[in-house]
């Protein structure tokens, strides 16, 4: 079986994000980044299923981004993935769901596949459209934010639990598809000191643009960010009075829903 | 053109709350850009919430509910979508940012070759063009933004962001879509669902969290508290001072040697702020505190205080609640 | 945190930083308030490898070098400093004593299964009358047909009662001080084995420090590590690699307490200030912090010397000299900055300053590590001196 994850380098969870001096984006200067956390549970999947089936099963990374994401490739190799295709092109810098999709997909193809595994969203963009594009693209099926995957013994098709509002959905899909991985799928396996020993020797295939045989950057609808806009200052604790005790309460429902939002 | 198409999604054959805030949504855009507003029902239950809608200002709303769109598939629910916006001309689609928006609708994006803007908590006019406003980063910068080409642009709302729309103007055309669907092409489908058990979400992975600390008095009294989470769909948490009183198990615990937490909502009822506490919490995105003492330490840290006792606050706001949830 | 580390070595550190911080926290919270031998942790660090780091391939072990293993060490004791000297007893002493001085049968015996941590190293050395001076062990060891007896009480042995193999030195010489000592693999179902007073510490709770008590304790005869007489060989060689680990564990204590201290002093407000932003914290967070860069650099150097294969007692020395004083100086400075809740056992701070104490104490106490420094000093100039 051949099967495919999807990694991106992504900031880290911890990181303090903030503005940059011109406003056209976030300062990366001192960042630390890590592979996008839910692109871990897409790696596990990928080498559960491996083992699951074994015989000739290969996992293969994919990512697109900068030089430096090879690191967290090499990570990714270390806890079992047998090799990876990592795009790497100038033009592909801030590259949206669209253009990243176009090329996935293209190398996706070139490599050929049974199952694609990613994580449900990168904590960068937080778009969550890729992969979903990357399916109707590849004429493939996708199940997003799965909790639960089982593949059939058949290998030919998956019984799945996506997390909705309140509940759980049980889906079940045909292979290939594309399956993108929600926290709680599985517990994702450190890279131990033999895998990065053993990852040392894995191909990591670099590709261009024009290695994928692209002559420009595959463009679909634009987005223009008009601004970036700060994190509201959490200022002095706002003390909700009123008369009646009611009132206050009252008062301050409003405020959680219409001023901070979070009801 | 600045045609507008809003999708009322359906669950358990009934429209979903965030469809209001859609059509919201959708006047501010017409308000100012003109065009005129289309809704979209797909699935059971579709051709009677179409007739529910039917008052709310749309030129047509269509349906589409048969056997194939009866459980929520991708691919059936994206070629109905797809086929209405292509049909209508939408410039602009509005989709809520659930579950289901966010799994159909970067699919109908790319089939429509349009631009899809995810999870968005604004959407308004400015120098004619619609701009939507989006949390990146985890929600720890936004950005504004807007299609760069004359696409189709389909902007997925988070829920509870826009306040719902009134009913008004005439009723609206009710348009069947028909569905060329079948049962047998669709290759994922969801087959049922389990709505989640019983128990409260576990404190580290809670949106919002109710904690009570010494103040509680009593472990009897955690009721009040568990009332409110329940109503929330959020966890109890308690203070160091509430645990080792045993009005609460260690489990939990949140601060520093217990749990550290980081929901959008932490509501901290009778706890004056102890460091330890603090330590634990303090990344929650909004913090309410409850307290009789306005000298509480917990009041520097939170975003909202309501300064009186937590046996009469904590029920009021669960009364409250309940009337609007 | 910034010394140039490869990529591969970047990796090994976010594996140990990412268990300690995820598997380890939580284990060590209450296995060093109960005082308790965390067993499942040692399995899990046996799975990523971080139980066999020096040892080869072919033994089962990973085959990195001494500075993967500081790296290691240095992570694992940010979180808990009882984990890594259990970690570093066993990797930079029962290990690499097997690996470098055992037979090939010693070797596939032990080796494979201490990888793994399917068995954990114990190194006996100390005795009541021999702390810091080797050549006075008086325990004996009587070789009887193929067996040697041993006779004799080792004491503040960590991970003694826990132990598969305990690396044993004794008196097969008793006339001769510098050739008479040998070492031994003792596994405690040899007869005669036996685990005495198990101590009740100051700090590191989560590790076990005991007494071994050998009565006519048989081993057999190819259990002996390396020939009959080696035994000072041994452990003069083994103290450099045991400091290392030492000092990577101060360090990580260190990189801890300073750690806690910021983020305190960051919450903290007293006179409506946050405490970070009186002069008086950032001059210590400032001399913490470079301190803590300073024994980090002596750590990394000395295990590069070490895996070169070059001689290093002195840069051993330094290194351990320098971050145990760091992590005492660092604990002592970081629970001031806390006041009154640092000497809570709410903090964490508390256990740091606990378990950072002996690092100047164990081996070899600072002023040992000052001996060797100032021997080494003394005898370079004087080979520079002219005839």
């Amino acid at each position: 079986m051949k099967i495919i994850t999807l990694l991106k380098r992504v900031p880290d969870t911890e990181a303090r994000i903030l503005i940059n001096q011109e406003g056209t984006g976030i300062r990366e200067d001192g960042l630390k980044y890590v592979i996008n956390p839910y692109d871990e549970y897409a790696i596990e999947e990928g080498l559960k299923v491996r083992e699951k089936v074994g015989g000739d099963s290969k996992v293969t990374v994919v990512t697109m981004g900068p030089e430096e994401a090879t690191e967290l490739i090499r990570t990714a190799l270390a806890m079992g993935a047998d090799d990876a295709v990592h795009i790497v092109d100038p033009l592909l810098e801030n590259a949206g769901p669209f253009t990243s999709a176009a090329v996935l997909a293209k190398v996706i193809e070139e490599e050929g596949f049974d199952i694609i595994f990613c994580g449900k969203q990168a904590i960068d963009d937080d778009m969550a459209q890729v992969q979903t594009i990357l399916a109707e693209m590849l004429d493939i099926p996708q199940v997003n934010v799965a909790t639960e995957f089982e593949l059939s013994d058949d290998g030919k098709k998956a019984v799945l639990s996506r997390r909705i509002e309140g509940g759980d959905e049980k889906y079940e899909t045909a292979l290939p598809a594309i399956i993108s991985c929600e926290k709680g799928l599985n517990e994702p396996r450190y890279a131990s000191l033999p895998g990065i020993m053993k990852a040392k020797k894995k191909e990591i295939r670099k590709k261009t643009l024009a290695d994928l045989g692209f002559e420009t950057k595959p463009q679909g609808g634009r987005a223009e960010i008009v601004r970036w806009l700060p994190l509201p200052k959490s200022g002095e604790c706002k003390i909700v009075e009123a008369e009646e005790l009611q009132d206050a309460v009252k008062e301050l429902v409003r405020l959680l829903r219409e001023e901070s939002k979070v009801l | 053109m600045t045609d507008i198409l809003v999708f009322g999604e359906l669950r358990g054959g009934k429209a979903k709350k965030i469809t209001k805030e859609l059509i919201t949504a959708a006047d501010r855009i017409a308000g100012e850009l003109g065009g005129e507003i289309n809704g979209l029902f797909v699935g059971e239950g579709a051709a009677s919430a179409a007739e529910e809608f039917k008052g709310y200002g749309f030129k047509r709303i269509f349906y589409a509910e048969d056997d194939a769109l009866k459980n929520y598939s991708t691919e059936g629910y994206a070629k109905v979508v797809s086929d209405v916006i292509k049909s209508t001309g939408a410039r602009y689609v509005l989709a809520g940012a659930t579950a289901m928006g966010r799994d159909l609708f970067p699919r109908v994006a790319a089939r429509v070759d349009g631009v899809m803007f995810s999870d968005c908590v604004d959407l308004r006019v400015e120098d004619g063009r619609a701009i939507a406003k989006r949390p990146v980063y985890s929600g720890k910068v936004f950005i504004e933004i807007t299609s760069k080409d004359e696409r189709p642009t389909i902007v997925a709302i988070r829920p509870n962001n826009i306040p719902p729309a009134e009913p008004k103007g005439d009723g609206a055309e009710i348009v069947k879509q028909d569905s060329d669907v079948t049962i047998d092409t669709i290759r994922a489908i969801a087959k049922e669902i389990v709505p989640l058990a019983g128990g409260r979400p576990d404190l580290t992975e809670a949106d919002i969290i109710v904690s009570g600390g010494r103040a509680m008095k009593d472990a009897s009294n955690f009721k009040i508290l568990e009332e409110l989470a329940d109503l929330l769909g959020g966890a109890v948490g308690a203070s160091r001072a509430a645990v080792d009183s045993g009005y609460a198990p260690h489990a939990l615990q949140v601060g520093q040697t217990g749990k550290i937490v980081n929901p959008k909502l932490y509501i901290a009822c009778g706890i004056s702020g102890a460091i330890q506490h603090l330590a634990g919490m303090r990344t929650s995105k909004v913090i309410v505190a409850i307290n009789k003492d306005p000298n509480a330490p917990i009041f520097e840290k939170a975003h909202y205080g309501i300064v009186g006792d937590l046996f009469e606050v904590v029920p009021l706001l669960t009364e409250e609640l309940k009337k609007i949830l | 945190m910034n010394y140039p580390l490869s990529e591969e070595e970047r990796i090994i550190q976010k594996t140990a930083r990412d268990f300690a911080t995820k598997d380890l926290a939580p284990v060590a919270e209450a296995a060093n308030k109960e005082g308790t031998f965390p067993d499942e942790v040692y399995t899990k660090l046996g799975e990523l490898g971080f139980m066999g780091i020096t040892v080869p391939e072919e033994y089962g072990g990973v085959g990195l070098n001494n500075f993967s293993l500081v790296l290691v060490l240095e992570e694992i004791s940010r979180v808990c400093a009882s984990t890594a000297v259990t970690m570093s007893v066993h990797n930079s002493l029962t290990n690499w004593a097997i690996k470098t001085y055992g037979s090939e049968d010693l070797k596939k015996r032990y080796l494979p299964r201490l990888a793994t941590a399917e068995i954990l190293g114990a190194y006996a050395l100390t005795e009541p009358s021999a702390g810091s001076d080797v050549s006075s062990v008086r325990m004996s060891a009587v070789k009887k047909g193929n067996e040697y007896i041993l006779n004799g009480t080792k004491i503040f042995i960590s991970t003694g009662n826990k132990a598969g193999a305990v690396i044993v030195f004794a008196r097969t010489n008793p006339d001769d001080r510098k050739h008479g000592l040998s070492a031994f693999v003792v596994e405690p179902d040899f007869p005669g084995f036996s685990v005495g007073k198990i101590e009740k510490k100051m700090g590191l709770k989560a590790s076990t420090t005991v007494e071994l008590v050998f009565e006519d304790c048989r081993v057999p005869e190819e259990n002996l590590l390396g020939e009959e007489g080696a035994g000072m060989k041994i452990a003069l060689a083994g103290l450099d690699g045991g400091r290392i680990g030492i000092a990577a564990q101060s360090v990580g204590i260190a990189q801890a307490a300073m750690d806690e201290a910021v983020k305190f002093s960051r919450e903290r407000i007293q006179f409506n200030k946050r405490i970070i932003d009186f002069q008086s914290t950032r001059w210590k967070i400032a001399d913490m912090a470079t301190a803590i860069e300073a024994a980090r650099l002596l750590i990394y150097r000395v295990a590069k010397l070490r895996d070169e294969g070059q001689p290093c007692s002195k840069e051993a020395s330094m290194a351990k000299l320098f971050a145990s004083r760091t992590a005492n100086r660092t604990a002592y400075d970081a629970l001031q900055i806390h006041g009154g809740v640092g000497y809570t056992e709410e903090f964490l701070i508390e256990r740091l300053y606990r378990d950072a104490r002996v690092t100047e104490i164990y081996e070899g106490t600072s002023e040992i590590q000052r001996l060797v420094i100032s021997k080494r000093v003394i005898e370079e100039y004087e080979k520079s001196m002219p005839e």
